[in-house]
């Protein structure tokens, strides 16, 4: 940190990017920050609201206030589920896979291979695989007396949806805890081997503190992505039955593009924002000050 | 030309305000350079960073205000701007 002042004419390179960040993102939130102070009745005119579509947005009394707040709650409990069941799942199958031979690549692709494939194709692929008609999953259920149903029963879509994602993104956590163990020198196993330490006491004093940087990484990326989610519970229950997987993007999407609501929708989609600004942030702060303390 | 974007001057005023606090902390930056220090957050914060909690604090405290049935919005502006002076002295 003593050296001299560094050149920074670098950063001229970046301002290609500024200028499409400013056509891609900043001036479209602007109008929505001005949308989301203004009634329109269509043909480009626009009337001041004030801070009417908040107020309504943030009262869980009024119609679109309750639609948010369980939306939101939806959304959150969703997130919550696939971060508790995807990020152990990921640790331990990573701890399973083989570490050398012939077995590594193969067990590596298998792992990723889900990844691979488009969210829309995934939702194809779930919304046939679940059907009780034709679908060898959903068939499979309700032959063993199950009462499964996507479409009608909310525990069937709820379970679906989450199992969509587990099976869908699991791989990524795994991916990541893995390239996290191989990192691991050989020595402190070495040493633990020496101190005759237990199989639980390598994984929580060796295995798991080395694993915090990129469970932190696991942890932010599965977070926004199931924050964000759309596409799969569009196709497979299109936030069904009733509302109960409608997440605040499909609702977002409702109000904006189905009832072009559009005071509505960019005050929801404002808070949205800031919820998801808040969660990058945090996780930024505390992925930043882990290698801070990792320096000193 | 800007038309669609349906600008009022609320909006641009505090649109305004951000692009004037960031070209103004840039220029501080380069002519009163600082060294992150630790405060009441417990991490290294510079201005910049404290800009930015201010402004993320204060939407926060205005959304929390109009969830729990508030009144006029000077109140929590007013907050907001204790708020961020505590957090430009003490983050």
């Amino acid at each position: 940190m003593t050296e001299k002042p560094l050149n920074n004419r670098a950063w001229f390179f970046v301002l290609p990017v500024l200028g499409f960040v400013l056509f891609s993102s900043i001036i479209p939130v602007m109008t929505v920050v001005n949308y989301s102070v203004q009634d329109t009745m269509g043909a480009n005119s626009f009337f001041w609201n004030g801070d009417q579509w908040f107020r309504d947005l943030l009262n869980p009394a009024t119609t679109i206030g309750a639609r948010f707040n369980d939306a939101l709650f939806r959304t959150l409990a969703f997130s919550l589920a696939c971060l508790a069941i995807e990020i152990p799942l990921g640790i331990a199958l990573a701890l399973c896979a083989p570490r050398k031979g012939w077995a590594v690549g193969i067990s590596l692709v298998v792992i990723a291979l889900p990844m691979l494939i488009p969210w829309n194709v995934v939702g194809t692929i779930w919304q046939i695989f679940t059907r009780a008609d034709i679908g060898l999953f959903g068939a499979t259920l309700v032959g063993t007396g199950l009462r499964y149903n996507v479409t009608q029963e909310p525990i069937s879509a709820w379970m679906t949806i989450v199992v969509i994602d587990v099976w869908h993104w699991t791989p990524l956590v795994i991916l990541l805890s893995y390239a996290g163990l191989r990192a691991i020198p050989d020595a402190y196993y070495q040493a633990a081997r020496i101190d005759g330490a237990s199989r639980w006491a390598v994984f929580s004093k060796i295995e798991l503190p080395k694993l915090q940087k990129v469970l932190v990484i696991a942890v932010l990326l599965r977070f926004m992505q199931t924050f964000m989610i759309y596409t799969e519970p569009f196709v497979v229950t299109g936030g069904g039955p009733g509302s109960a997987t409608t997440f605040l993007s499909i609702d977002l999407d409702k109000i904006a593009l189905g009832q072009v609501d559009l005071g509505n929708a960019a005050a929801m989609s404002l808070v949205y924002y800031l919820i998801t600004l808040t969660v990058c942030w945090i996780f930024f702060t505390v992925m930043t000050q882990l290698e801070r303390r990792r320096d000193v | 030309m800007l038309d669609w974007m349906a600008w009022t001057w609320q909006t641009a005023l505090f649109f305004g305000f951000v692009a004037f606090m960031l070209v103004l902390l840039t220029l501080l930056a380069i002519y009163r350079p600082e060294t992150p220090r630790i405060g009441i957050l417990r991490f290294p914060t510079t201005r910049g960073d404290r800009f930015f909690v201010t402004l993320i604090g204060s939407a926060y405290i205005f959304i929390f205000w109009m969830r729990f049935g508030g009144g006029s919005l000077w109140y929590p502006l007013f907050a907001a701007i204790v708020y961020g002076i505590a957090m430009f002295k003490f983050a």
